[in-house]
């Protein structure tokens, strides 16, 4: 990628427009960015439950919310309810924790998208906008930081009730977003690797070049989109609130906006890791098969694409989200566990461990096939061949342990030796 | 190891949830395109249809003169295993009886339909009808004048010769 870096400079050097915008231009551009992304991401929010219950009607045969404006105005109903509702304080919570509770598990999740990049940069005649909010050197860390902080809200909810059910669900949470933030940060580290940077634009500009990792590094992105349900408490991972179990979870004490917080606090860290997936695995904003998005000259209307494209893959994942919420059981807490620690992290290290062998025998077999369509064969052939065994291996089944134990073929023998005994013994009465 | 829990060994396609989850996840998506398929009744716009036989609000049929069919002989309020007729008999000049009050209170009803099966003259009958909402309870003690208002078409009593309605 010095390659890459060399021609950035190089067209900076000759184009004027593509030195990035700064002092006054630059803080300007700062507000208006955060304006729009604030704006887009709250309705965007807004319209998610709409599409979550317009999508789980249809795949229940029925036809969801029509009534509000033909249901395109079911969110402003709910929202209007959500403010008009009575603020409810039992008599037995911790005041200061259940007040501040929502706003924790609001804001972690609104704030990781201040470093995602949402597409190619603008050139104006000010100089050059990243159409990021903070091109922070170190954003996926930041990132992997923020969302580690969620789960505070939800602890904190779930012990400020004075709930038992509030409580095991506060608890729950935060033992599954621990488990599975750790196999989270590993799968990411392939991507790490093939990038050598953690800021989100390398990585999508590696990708640009080198494929798209979902190609390369398939194992990754499956850890990946797993963790990533966990860390949103989505299906089959909603074990924090299991209504069935737990009748609303950490946000059971909760009313009117309090609880609404929460609920946008999901679909907000949902719209997170849609764009974390589409970034980190599904080239991000990258328009395929044109260079002048990523290296200029830039043009605005390529901008916009990009921006339509990113826009896109995220829909794209949300809708899976919403698929596989609507289509697959909750796991058991043990299964849960097991699926965190016995399977994902080992899978994921010994992925690490594969990548970075097969990277390193690259280097070591010399600069031909360290980028390219050599890298990229060589990455795809053993992603290929890791896929198949890790398929064949899940595809046995009783991966993740069930409440049962194998049984010694002897004292299967043993029993039914005893059960014709029995049998006869009752024959013989008769 | 803990419960011995005999394990049955069933084929690999049985047992692989990695295929399970597919045709899961193939089957919902099958149902969120099936336009055709929701089978949600739009309640107020369009209804279900009801049996012919359905015992709903009471109407009061009417002769050609408009006046109702009651003659007040009491047989309705007698048969009423619920109590919720109210009948005050009167006769005119001419010594026909006719009913003063007859009032029918919607809350006590259990809808049996005795009170038609009953009636020598085919007057009082529960109709094919369901929707009687009012803000108070008063006004679901229906008098003779609304029982005589109603349109809604009537039930149609069991038939032992044709048990099933056709």
């Amino acid at each position: 990628m010095n390659a890459l870096h060399g021609v950035n400079a190089l067209y900076e050097a000759i184009d004027p427009n593509n030195t990035p915008v700064s002092g006054g231009a630059f803080l300007i551009f700062t507000i208006v960015k955060m304006l729009i992304i604030f704006t887009v991401y709250m309705v965007g929010v807004a319209m998610l439950t709409l599409a979550e219950r317009k999508i789980s009607a249809w795949i229940q045969d029925r036809h969801g919310p029509n009534r509000v404006g033909k249901g395109w105005l079911q969110p402003a109903a709910d929202g209007l309810k959500n403010f008009m509702k009575e603020e409810t304080m039992p008599a037995g919570v911790n005041k200061p924790l259940f007040v501040l509770a929502p706003i924790l598990s609001f804001i972690p999740a609104l704030t990781g998208w201040c470093v995602i990049p949402f597409g190619a940069p603008v050139a104006t005649r000010w100089g050059r906008v990243d159409l990021v909010l903070a091109d922070l050197p170190v954003g996926f860390l930041f990132i992997l930081a923020l969302t580690s902080l969620g789960v505070y809200g939800i602890v904190l909810a779930g012990w400020s009730s004075n709930n038992k059910y509030a409580l095991l669900g506060g608890l729950r949470s935060s033992a599954q977003m621990v488990s599975y933030e750790i196999s989270m940060g590993m799968s990411t580290i392939p991507v790490l690797l093939l990038a050598g940077n953690v800021s989100l634009n390398s990585i999508i500009n590696q990708q640009a070049w080198g494929g798209w990792n979902v190609i390369n590094l398939t194992v990754a992105f499956f850890i990946f989109m797993v963790a990533a349900f966990a860390e949103t408490n989505r299906l089959p991972f909603d074990l924090p609130e299991a209504e069935s179990e737990l009748i609303a979870g950490y946000h059971t004490e909760y009313s009117a906006m309090k609880f609404s917080l929460f609920f946008i606090a999901e679909y907000a860290s949902m719209v997170t890791a849609s764009a974390l997936m589409a970034t980190l695995f599904f080239g991000g904003w990258d328009v395929p098969f044109t260079a002048h998005d990523n290296i200029g000259p830039y043009s605005g209307w390529l901008s916009l694409l990009s921006v339509f494209i990113f826009l896109g893959k995220i829909l794209f994942f949300l809708f899976v989200f919403m698929w596989i919420r609507w289509t697959l059981p909750r796991f058991r807490y043990d299964q849960l566990m097991s699926l965190g620690w016995k399977f994902m992290l080992p899978l994921a290290l010994i992925y690490i461990v594969l990548i970075a062998a097969v990277l390193l025998g690259l280097s070591a077999a010399g600069s031909r096939f360290q980028q390219g369509a050599w890298q990229a064969a060589i990455l795809g052939s053993v992603n290929v061949i890791f896929v198949i065994v890790l398929f064949a291996i899940l595809d046995r089944g009783r991966i993740i342990s069930p409440a049962y134990g194998r049984m010694h073929p002897k004292e299967v023998e043993r029993l039914r030796r005893l059960d014709r005994r029995k049998r006869v013994a009752v024959e013989a009465v008769r | 190891m803990a419960i011995g829990v005999k394990i049955v060994e069933r084929p690999i396609e049985d047992v692989s949830y990695v295929r399970a989850m597919f045709r899961g996840m193939a089957l919902t998506v099958k149902h969120l395109f099936d336009v055709n398929g929701r089978v949600t009744t739009q309640y107020p716009e369009e209804k279900s249809p009801i049996s012919p036989r359905w015992r709903g609000t009471h109407r009061m049929l009417t002769t050609e003169t408009g006046k109702a069919r009651c003659v007040a002989c009491g047989l309705c309020p007698t048969v009423c295993p619920a109590n919720c007729i109210k009948l005050v008999p009167g006769e005119d000049e001419e010594g026909n009886r006719y009913p003063l009050v007859f009032e029918i209170d919607e809350f006590r009803c259990i809808f049996c339909g005795y009170c038609q099966e009953v009636c020598p003259e085919e007057a009082i009958h529960v109709g094919r009808h369901y929707e009687n909402s009012e803000y108070s309870r008063e006004g679901f003690v229906y008098d003779l004048q609304r029982l005589m208002d109603q349109t809604h078409p009537v039930c149609e009593m069991w038939d032992p010769e044709d048990p099933k309605g056709q």
